[in-house]
Order: structure tokens, then sequence, then C-alpha cells
């Protein structure tokens, strides 16, 4: 039984919450209290179906917009598996929201109204999904009764997107392409016999299926340093431990490392996971190490395996998604927080702004302006240990802060 | 020799690392303690985070004074276990103060006058975090919460305007008279609460589970009959009832369910099984469809 994270995509009335809510209804996830909610709801309205957005739509403003305005955490499971749905606001102006939901997501639901084809918005979402390096990507094609079950529709998206997908680095493997109707519920959880050309699995079947454990990432090991556990009472007294969260990787009793930036080396002596000890702690464990030798470690400090070492700079290229209303301009600083580490950062370049439709770039722009998406080179106050986000999506990515507003105002994923 | 390796429970180490930087990020935190299956996970996650370090913050207890005593008695005896500091903020003493005014009548309750006093105890004890144990899955208003969730002086939250939060990165950086709300079992289920405490064998109060109590019916809930604390009407006739208390609120707004749960193993079968959400058996939740959002735009929790 595995946890598998999943964020949706598409543009404005695409149907990402009814679809959401088609997944809970057919799974039977929607309690008989909520589904009595929907229903009576629904009817206020005068609308002759049940509108699935408002179990999803959480904010009155949503509600009054019928739009989506910022990322709702859905649960659900099956007998095999449970998921976690990040529904994602389509409009252009909320994309900041997108990367958000996205931001921890191992696969990807992409929604096209099959009325309308691909238009510019998925293009963004498949950039998107493309520069967050998301595993798997599915391309539900909805609304599917409005076009007669139509294959040749289907197809010219299909073949759309697989063309798109060329100009990036996904796989043809990693894309699914799914015929759907979220409001009539084909092909969601049941299969569809209005589509008999479809030989493929249901979408949930697919979610279902996917392996959680090739999702994660097999990348090196670090071990960044949270804060240093020192309970300094009787029975512990020279206790000294390391607290933190593995990323990539394991670690192991007797493991040589080396502790960045000091560059000191020593030897992994125990593993401790609250009152026990393991021989073993895999990535995403949040365990406390203890090492052989008195190093002096605070945090910000990493531990990695000697033959490991990532990148270490205070010079680094990135690709930026802008997220504030002021827009980036180079030469201005902010905080800068990679993992557990905050230091100061000053932009010295901005090289490009990338086009989300693939089509190109525009080369020495003056400034980014909110949900823009551009490369810029920075210079940080104190070195990092980094590696590229394609390697390591832990350790390659970072968050840009606003010293005067304190605000998280863009994401950066290092070259 | 046989190796010992620590399998990832993900929730678990994703809510431990973020208690970690709770205690990194900020100077005086606090860990909100109702005496609830959610807070009682979240000391049991908090002693995980700094052991064998003592939890490095004090709880905070805002008494509605319309508690099940068998959850004071329960939260009396777990901090004295642990020996962590408790501090109890009392919703009566603004009443008495005419602070705020105590509504009256069939639905009366106390949870919304508990903002008042826990934005007295911030202030008074200049807290800049306060831990609760709010899930996402919980409420629709609350599946738009972030993890650090950041409340201006009055606490309340913004929710158009919220810091985008990305990967593991938690940004706790706060002007002067902010503070921030942190929810590290965001991502937990009710069942995953309930199976958490199944796997840690730990201790809840015996109101979770089934027993014979004094009770009446009123729209479909079973209210506790208690003439003290919950409005009655002379003609809602009190029966005794097989019930149990999925969710630990202020007496007059939590509604027993029927039951016959006596160990932890049968509540989380039932839980399992059940066709009715957690908040279903919440009251105030029922009054309108935005209740949730509401509350929390003017400070509460």
């Amino acid at each position: 039984m595995g946890l598998l994270k999943i964020a949706t995509a598409g543009s404005v009335d695409d149907g990402k919450s009814t679809l959401i809510g088609r997944l809970l209804y057919d799974t039977k996830s929607l309690t008989t209290d909520k589904l009595k909610a929907i229903e009576e709801k629904s009817k206020q309205r005068g609308f002759d179906y049940l509108d699935f957005s408002l179990a999803t739509d959480g904010l009155i403003a949503e509600r009054e917009q019928g739009i989506t305005i910022d990322v709702a955490h859905i649960y659900f499971s099956t007998p095999n598996k449970s998921f976690i749905i990040a529904d994602t606001p389509g409009h252009i102006e909320y994309t900041r929201n997108m990367v958000t939901g996205a931001s921890t997501a191992q696969a990807s639901i992409i929604l096209i109204d099959a009325r309308n084809g691909v238009v510019e918005q998925t293009y963004r979402h498949f950039f998107i999904n493309n520069l967050l390096k998301i595993k798997e990507v599915i391309v539900a094609v909805n609304k599917m009764d409005l076009v007669n079950f139509s294959e040749e529709k289907f197809q010219n998206i299909k073949n759309e997107i697989e063309y798109l997908a060329t100009k990036s680095d996904f796989k043809k493997e990693q894309i699914t392409f799914i015929p759907i109707s979220a409001l009539k519920g084909d092909n969601v959880v049941e299969k569809s016999t209005q589509i008999p050309w479809y030989q493929g699995e249901t979408l949930l079947h697919h979610l279902e299926k996917i392996d959680t454990t090739l999702t994660s990432d097999h990348a090196k090991a670090r071990f960044p340093v949270q804060t240093v556990i020192r309970p300094k009472t009787t029975d512990y007294h020279d206790f000294r431990a390391y607290a933190g969260k593995i990323y990539g990787g394991d670690f192991s009793v007797g493991d040589e490392v080396i502790v960045l930036p000091s560059l000191t080396k020593s030897t992994i002596k125990n593993i401790y996971f609250f009152d026990q000890e393991f021989d073993k702690a895999t990535s995403g464990s949040s365990v406390s190490i203890t090492l052989t030798d008195d190093v002096n470690i605070s945090r910000g400090d990493m531990i990695v395996k000697v033959d490991e070492t990532p990148t270490i700079s205070k010079d680094l290229e990135a690709t930026i998604c802008w997220m504030d209303k002021e827009p980036l301009e180079v030469s201005q600083k902010y905080y800068l927080k990679h993992g557990v580490n905050d230091v100061q950062a000053k932009i010295t370049n901005l090289s490009t702004i990338l086009h989300t439709d693939f089509s190109g770039l525009e080369e020495n722009p003056s400034k980014l302006t909110l949900n823009q998406i551009g490369d810029v080179q920075l210079k940080v106050s104190k070195s990092l240990f980094f590696d590229s986000y394609k390697q390591h999506k832990y350790n390659g990515a970072f968050i840009l802060i606003n010293p005067k507003t304190n605000n998280t105002v863009g994401v950066g994923f290092i070259k | 020799m046989s190796q010992k390796v620590l399998e990832v429970n993900a929730l678990e180490s994703e809510a431990i690392y973020i208690l970690r930087e709770v205690v990194a990020q900020f100077e005086r935190p606090v860990l909100l303690f109702s005496g609830g299956k959610d807070s009682i996970t979240l000391v049991r996650l908090a002693q995980k985070a700094f052991y064998p370090a003592k939890i490095p913050f004090p709880l905070l207890h805002i008494d509605t004074g319309h508690n099940f005593p068998e959850t004071i008695e329960f939260r009396d005896k777990l901090v004295k276990e642990l020996g962590v500091e408790l501090i109890v903020r009392n919703v009566q003493d603004n009443i008495d103060k005419g602070r705020v005014k105590e509504e009256k009548g069939r639905y009366a309750s106390r949870n919304i006058l508990q903002t008042e006093t826990l934005l007295d105890t911030i202030e008074e004890f200049d807290f800049d975090a306060c831990i609760g144990g709010a899930r996402r899955d919980e409420e629709k208003a609350r599946a738009k919460e972030r993890i650090f969730s950041v409340r201006d002086d009055f606490g309340q939250w913004d929710e158009k305007n919220q810091r985008p939060e990305l990967f593991d990165m938690l940004n706790g950086r706060i002007e002067l008279g902010q503070n921030v709300r942190v929810f590290p079992i965001s991502n937990w289920t009710e069942l995953d609460v309930w199976s958490y405490i199944e796997k840690e064998q730990l201790e809840i109060p015996s109101i979770y589970f089934a027993h014979k109590r004094k009770t009446f019916l009123r729209d479909g809930f079973i209210w506790s009959a208690n003439d003290e604390f919950v409005y009655r009407d002379e003609y809602e006739e009190i029966t005794e009832r097989i019930v149990r208390f999925r969710t630990v609120g202020d007496m007059s707004c939590t509604a027993a369910v029927i039951s016959d749960a006596t160990t932890i193993e049968k509540v989380v079968e039932e839980i399992r099984d059940s066709s009715i959400s957690e908040r279903g058996a919440r009251i105030d939740d029922s009054r309108s469809e935005a209740a949730m959002e509401k509350r929390k735009q003017q400070g509460y929790f």
C-alpha cells in the first residue's frame, strides 16, 4: 500500500473540481453528510446535476465566482492505495498556486476540454510539469460526451501533446492519455461503454498502478541538519545528536561521511528514531544521527557520503518562477532558503524569459513579472551545497523571500 | 548481524520535520492542547522529534469551561507524566470581565468565544508560533490552509493571499505582531490519526470509547444531557444510550454517536466503515456553508 501525491492542472471550466468530486463519489469516499450538503446546494443553485466542485472549492470567494483560487488538498483511498490530490487553480493569475500544488506531486493530471483541444494554458501546465520534473503525466481529455465520444478529437489532442513532448524532457512512456467525462463518470472509476475504441485503463485504475517507489527520488543521500539535540540531563549528559530528514538514498551506521561546509570527515555512529536505534534509515525518514568524532555542527550544515559530495559554491544559475506582484529586478537582494539553510542572495543577471509554450526565449529582459519564468544568475552570502534540480529535487530547489514583506516571492530550480 | 532498517512512515516523518522547523525558526512556540485525539498525536510527535530531550515548548489549553471532565482529568495526567509545562487560560474569565458575550438558547456554544481568549494569551506570552492539530481533511476551508499559516496581530487569516509553500521549505519569517499557526498533521486523515494512536498504543480520554451516557435527541444529533452546560427544552427527553464521541470539543457543540467500540481496534474499524464525516458531529460547523472560514478570518484556530 503506497501513498501517491497528485496535482491537477487545467484551464478554468475544464472540470478539475468536477473530476475530483467524481473520483470521491465513485470511490464512495464522500460521506453522507458531505454528499447531502452538495445535493442541497446544487438544488439551491438550480442545477439539475450534482455540482461536485462544491466539495473542493472551500473558500467563499471561490464559490461566489465558481473558480478555484487556491490549492485544496483532497484525501481519499482505495483498498490498494492512498491518494492526496492537490486541486490547483487553472486561472493564469494563480499560476503560483499551481506551482505550489505541483511541487510535491509525483504525478500530475492535465485536463483538456475535448471541445477546445490544446490551448495556451495546456502549454503552460505541460511546461510547469516539465520544469518541476514530475515523473508521470496523465492527460485526461474531458467532456468527451460533448463531442460524441469522437476518437478523432481525442487523437488530435494526443498528437499535439506528443509533438509538444518532443521539445520537453518527457519520454513518451511517461505520458498517458485517457478520454473521460468527469460529469457523467466515463472512464474515471468505471469503464465507459460509450468509448469502445479506447482500450486503456480508467483514470483510477491507472493511478492505482503507478509504482510509488519508482516515482520517488533515487538521488544521492543528503542529510541537512535541522537542529542539534542536546538534552543536558543526568542520563544524557554528553549526548549530542543531529536531527534532520534524509533526502534521497539512505544512511547506515558505519558510513563514512563528510560534514559540509567544514569538510570534516567522520563516520556515522548511531541512527536514532525516537527511543529506537537502527542500522540503516532510508530517504524520507526524520531521524537523528551521531558521529564518531566530535564535530562542530549546527543548523544548515549538511552530512553527505564521502564519495557523493554536491557542488559547493557562492554562485548559482537557476530557472525561476516569479510569484509576486512586485517584479524581480537585477541587483535586488532577497533571502534565499535552500532546504533548511538561509542565506542572503543578489540577482546578478537575468538572462532570459522562457515562453511557456516552448516557442522560445526573450533575451536580456529588464525584469521578471508575476507568473513569469526566467533564467537567472545569483550570488549568495555564504557557500551553499547543492545539486542540479534534475539530479536532486530537494537539494536543487530554493525559494526567494522578500526581506521587506517576508513573503515567498519566487521559486528556483538550480541548473 | 541482522540489519534493522527504518521504514519510512512518510506522514510521521513529515510532521516531525515540521515540528523541528518550528523550534528552529521561532523564539516562543506553543502547542495548543485540547486533550483530543489530534493534540494527543501532536504531543507524541513532539516527543519523538526532540527525544531524548524534553519537548521544548509548553502546552496551552484554552479552556471553555464546558469540557468533558474525563478530558481534563486525562490532560492533567499526561502533562504530569511528560513533565511539560501546561498553560491554561479560561474563557470564563473573559465572560466575567464582559469582554465576550455568551450565546443563549438552543444552540448556544462557547466554541467561538475561544478566539478572544486565544488571542489574549498569544499577546500575554508573546507566542510567535502556535502549533495545532488541525487537518486538511476535516473541512473544506481547512483544506486550503498552509502548514505555516501567517496571521496578523488580530489573528486574521487572509485566505486569498497566502504565501506559496513549495516542496519542504517552510518560510517562518514574520513581522512583529504577526504569528504563525502551524499544522504538522495537515496531510493526515482522521483514519491516519486513529491508526497512529493504535500503532503507538497512545492513551486517550475514555469518552472516545463506547459508554453509557444520559443523552437527548435534537435535529438528528445525540446531545450529552448536562443541564449545567447544555441547553435543553423540557420536552426533550433524557434517555440512556451506549455512545462514544468521535471528536472532543466543547460539550455544547459536540454530538455523540451510537457505538459499541470499546477498544482502539474497534474504533479504527468503525471509522474505516463510517459513512459520516468527523465534522458531521460538530454542530457549530453546520451553521452555514462558510462557518469555518468565517471563524478563521477572525482568528479562530
